[in-house]
């Protein structure tokens, strides 16, 4: 494969013969903005999934087990179709502790390796980047490609655990030894599609590192590259170099599970009434510690480029430069080194040694840091701005107090004595849910609005835009911030029905409320969708830049053509360049000749 | 050619356009190895750990580890890098037929590994040191059977480098995927010479 | 809809420990300062939304003063976390996770967690714990005791109710069978993972009688949510009561008529 550079008007070090079949531009691509779609639309798909699979808890959660006037010849519309849809898998169309237990892992397996982050970091992160570093395509085409359908099949790996014995894994998404390894078939599945899922993200991660550090235009020095693509190079370091942790201890549960080794078993463990075969001898928080070694980071990876997308779209619909960029970079960077020594917060009350958990409150709250100043830059980049409230811009502006609540939800939890009481109980829930909902998967909502017209050609409707954007966050707030009230009473996780135990009926209310919001956030989901799908064909039709921006990816055709740019852009100033003065417009392009 | 690129390579004497100077195919492969490190690191990590805190930890007396044969099987291994910087460098002169004795060595060296290793397992496995006998075993197969898997995916990147070296694919000015190739063999005989001691010697 | 027992508490349940009172001061601590913050800063959020609305003609500001302000608030953040370390959680953690009382004036039980219920095992009158082992165990000798053994002939053992004095400490000597659980009291303020293999431990005093409820904090299966207790806190004699007519129970001698366990005793 040469070397890809840039030709004028040329595509990434290949040539085609003639037009390519539908299969070959549409399906088999190797063009980053195609490939970036099909991130798009799948996790898309996966995230729907996951939503139905969580709205199915929240039913159950609402109302958990039989009144006492329960008749179960008689149950009611909701509950009469689950029961007849589900099977034995409801008792009398209540859910039973097992599938509760499935659908609470695959909800947050699916959420955030088959959803979240493939929406911010595959999808916008594919379709984007070269775009806004002036380069034709990624470094490696063909290896993308491979990213994608590696990712698809892992997903569908993972989605036919249902059809293995017993069901999907029902370990959580955290799958804790010895449990994950004792659990039925399905939890081997879960191994062997992380494995999968794992590799598509490596891969991806070697692309966009080598595409950001090699092939950036002339002119675009790191210093000039929008914050959206460093969030990129920084989350891309961190799948890189905290995924393989993970992958080696999946494969060593894996080998638990099937090979008879005891990496996670300890010595006479029981299974049911006899001692499980094995040698023994191993550590259950061997797991513990491998699995968040990467999973913290993966929360960064979560968060990092959706911070990004909310730059881009406040300093476009601010029309002033971003307030403190070389702080919001600086602290980016902080946030990847820092995300590898705060894993054990997660386990204070692991049996780990209990002098470890100093070392690791102090970074914890250290981290917390460079968040604050990463927030309070975008804030600071309000002041003595011309705000334009489009619906990117609402999410984008939204985003600002939902992570405000996620990141300060999460001082008591990083702080060991105050998570004494909060620790596994529904204030977690909480806490990262604001971050993940109201928070990244807000902002990237407001990414698909802010890109929709350099994809598509179109704008998405505003009004369903503004519809949809307040049927998001309203409710989120209402699903999410009892559950800090629920979590400060001591209610634990996890449990498929809380009215078991006494110490949970008095915040019980409060899960039928939420039920409400999320009926409610369904529901505002449907402007989005049609929005989506009816603007591809009605949508106003845009030129090269609808919303007046400076970045590169307004400076080529929407949607642009193979290759990108008609020719190699030049770069001649940084990325933010709005209301300079003199200057006969109120932005001055990153490309535009002095 | 991208005039930021070409200045960029000029001042490191590179052939390459791209803003490192360094092209992308030995760029990636070093981002690939830090995540092969982090993944062989991970495990050895908790390798280490367990010997060093668990009393469940039985290890196999010295004798059955078999240490002089393993010991013949990391010279072999270092000699085939040995072989592999050797066939570089006869690209870099542009002699085929002395890269393709290297590289073919490269491979030699590879395949003896392959085929002492499969004995040592064999041998093992008789002695009931197995992957499931205890947590010694577990751990003995797991690091060098991915080991093993990646010396295999090596041998044959390697005669992938052959055939398209025997086709005339490089060059003295075009040998980026040889130098990549050589890259991840190192890496490979690196992580051999970790596990040797770790495993055999301590 | 909402049933009657349900209710909308906004936050924490009645303290018994003694090192309850300290860590509800700390989080409500917390939080007045997460609150104001949040406050503040949305109040100021608002006044930009309002103030910078766009208008026609007018442009953004180029230049912007105060570029080292942000620090301002990443500075003091920083400095209150260090002093929230400093001042307490250095000195908390130690006391209620690193340290125990002194063994002689604590009550000592041993916990065995399994898939699905807490068993107890109490040493009885003579204070030493009996033997257990793992091929021992079965339905009816859920922590695998030593009935040879001589010290085990006075252990109690029950299932799921834990039985303890007021005003003294007890110290929990905690494993699991099987998986991990998490031992955990809400209105103790502490929890403690209970994992295969290893001794984990939490002791508490308890400043009030009362029936408190154990759950699970740990996800252990399918039995998960099942996975209840009680904590009752008795008054001395009231414990005392309790241990000799569990101990009479199980040797089977006459006292066990004469002394008429209560309701909340009962296991």
């Amino acid at each position: 494969m040469k070397d890809s550079h840039a030709h004028p008007g040329h595509g990434a070090g290949h040539d085609h013969g003639g037009p390519q079949s539908f299969w070959r531009k549409y399906v088999f691509s190797v063009d980053h903005k195609v490939i970036g779609i099909q991130y798009m639309i799948t996790s898309f798909l996966f995230l729907l999934i996951g939503f139905g699979m969580i709205s199915l808890m929240r039913y159950q959660l609402a109302w958990p087990s039989p009144p006492d006037d329960f008749d179960p010849e008689k149950l009611g519309m909701i509950r009469g179709t689950l029961a007849w849809l589900l099977g034995d898998r409801m008792e009398y169309g209540f859910m039973k502790p097992d599938f509760y237990n499935q659908l609470g892992a695959m909800h947050g397996t699916i959420m955030i390796f088959l959803g979240v982050v493939p929406l911010g970091v595959a999808a916008f992160g594919n379709f984007v980047v070269p775009l806004q570093i002036g380069a034709p395509d990624m470094a490696f085409p063909r290896l993308n490609m491979m990213s994608y359908w590696i990712y698809l099949v892992g997903g569908i790996v993972m989605l036919s655990s249902y059809f293995a014995p017993d069901g999907f894994p029902q370990s959580g998404w955290t799958s804790y030894a010895p449990l994950s390894v004792v659990a039925p078939p399905g939890q081997t599945i879960w191994c062997i599609a992380m494995i999968i899922i794992i590799t598509s993200s490596l891969f991806g991660a070697i692309n966009f590192i080598v595409t950001m550090l090699n092939m950036r235009c002339q002119g675009m020095s790191l210093g000039r590259m929008p914050v959206f693509c460093w969030a990129q190079l920084v989350t891309a370091v961190l799948l890189l170099v905290a995924f393989p942790v993970l992958e080696g201890g999946a494969l060593l549960q894996l080998l638990d599970r099937v090979a008879g080794t005891s990496f996670y078993i300890p010595k006479d463990m029981m299974y049911g009434s006899t001692v499980f075969p094995a040698a023994g001898g191993g550590s259950p928080i061997l797991w513990q510690h491998l699995f968040w070694f990467l999973a913290h980071p993966e929360v960064y990876v979560l968060l990092l480029p959706a911070m990004g997308v909310v730059s881009e779209i406040i300093a476009t619909n601010t029309r002033k430069p971003l307030f403190g960029y070389k702080e919001i970079v600086g602290s980016m960077i902080l946030i990847g080194v820092l995300s590898f020594v705060v894993w054990a917060h997660h386990m204070f009350l692991s049996g780990m040694r209990t002098s470890l958990a100093n070392l690791f409150v102090t970074t914890t709250l250290t981290i917390s840091v460079p968040s604050v100043a990463i927030l309070t830059c975008l804030l600071l980049s309000l002041r003595g701005g011309a705000i334009r409230f489009n619906t990117p811009m609402l999410f984008a502006l939204s985003f600002l107090p939902m992570f405000g609540i996620g990141g300060l939800t999460g001082l008591p939890l990083g702080f060991a004595p105050t998570d004494l009481h909060l620790h596994d109980t529904y204030y977690v829930i909480g806490h990262f849910h604001y971050v993940v909902a109201p928070g990244s998967l807000a902002a990237l909502m407001g990414a698909t609005y802010y890109w929709y017209p350099k994809m598509f050609g179109r704008r998405m409707n505003d009004t369903l835009g503004k519809i949809h954007f307040w049927m998001t966050i309203v409710p989120m707030n209402f699903i999410f911030f009892p559950m800090l009230f629920q979590g400060m009473h001591g209610m634990q996780r996890r449990l498929a029905d809380p009215t078991l135990q006494w110490h949970n009926l008095p915040v019980q209310g409060w899960s039928v409320i939420m039920l409400f919001a999320v009926v409610t956030l369904a529901i505002g989901q449907i402007p989005f969708l049609f929005n989506f799908f009816w603007s591809l064909r009605n949508g106003e039709v845009v030129e090269e830049n609808p919303w007046n921006s400076t970045t590169l990816e307004w400076a080529c055709p929407s949607p642009p053509p193979h290759g990108n740019f008609l020719k190699e852009p030049v770069v001649f100033r940084g990325p933010y360049e709005y209301s300079v003065p003199g200057h006969k417009t109120d932005y001055l392009p990153q490309d535009e000749a002095a | 050619m991208s005039t930021a690129a070409a200045t960029a390579a000029a001042a490191h004497g590179s052939q390459f356009d791209t803003n490192t100077g360094i092209s992308h195919a030995k760029l990636g492969t070093w981002a690939f190895l830090a995540s092969e490190i982090m993944l062989f690191g991970g495990l050895i990590s908790a390798y280490v750990i367990l010997r060093s805190g668990s009393s469940h930890m039985a290890i196999p007396p010295r004798a059955l580890m078999g240490v002089p044969l393993a010991t013949f099987n990391t010279f072999a291994l270092i000699t085939s890098s040995v072989t592999m910087v050797l066939a570089l460098a006869a690209i870099k002169e542009n002699d085929i037929p002395k890269f393709a004795r290297y590289i073919g060595a490269t491979i030699g060296g590879g395949c003896i590994f392959l085929v002492v290793k499969a004995y040592e397992y064999h041998h093992k496995w008789e002695e009931g040191i197995t992957i499931s006998s205890n947590l010694f075993g577990s751990f003995y197969y797991t690091l060098t059977g991915l080991h093993v898997l990646h010396v295999t995916g090596g041998i044959l990147l390697m005669l992938f480098i052959l055939i398209t070296g025997l086709r005339g694919a490089y060059s003295p000015e075009n040998h980026e995927r040889v130098e990549a190739a050589g890259l991840y063999w190192h890496f490979v005989d690196l992580v051999w010479v970790i596990l040797f001691p770790i495993l055999y010697l301590l | 809809m909402i049933r009657e027992n349900w209710g909308f508490d906004l936050w924490l349940p009645e303290p018994v420990s003694s090192y309850a009172g300290e860590i509800d001061w700390l989080m409500n601590l917390l939080h007045v300062v997460m609150v104001g913050i949040f406050v503040v800063w949305s109040i100021y959020f608002v006044y930009c939304l309002v103030a910078y609305r766009a208008r026609d003609g007018q442009r953004g500001v180029y230049h912007q003063s105060g570029e080292k302000a942000s620090f301002i608030p990443d500075g003091l953040i920083l400095a209150f976390e260090m002093w929230l370390i400093l001042a307490f959680g250095i000195p908390i953690w130690a006391a209620v996770k690193q340290g125990t009382p002194p063994p002689e004036d604590s009550l000592q039980v041993n916990l065995v967690a399994q898939q699905f219920a807490w068993n107890f095992q109490y040493p009885g009158p003579d204070g030493k714990f009996g033997r257990r082992d793992i091929s021992l165990v079965s339905a009816s000798n859920p922590i695998g005791l030593d009935d040879k053994d001589p010290d085990g002939k006075d252990d109690i053992v029950t299932i799921n109710n834990l039985n303890v004095p007021v005003g003294k400490p007890t110290i929990l000597n905690m494993t699991s069978k099987d998986v991990i659980h998490d031992f955990q009291v809400v209105n103790l303020r502490n929890k403690q993972d209970v994992v295969p293999g290893m001794h984990t431990r939490l002791w508490f005093t308890p400043e009030k009688t009362g029936k408190f409820e154990i759950g699970c904090a740990q996800l252990c299966g399918l039995g998960h949510t099942q996975m209840v207790g009680n904590v009752f806190v008795q008054t001395a004699e009231e414990f005392a009561d309790w241990q000799k007519a569990q101990v009479a129970e199980k040797t089977g001698t006459a006292d066990a008529r004469d002394v008429a366990p209560t309701a909340e005793g009962r296991s």
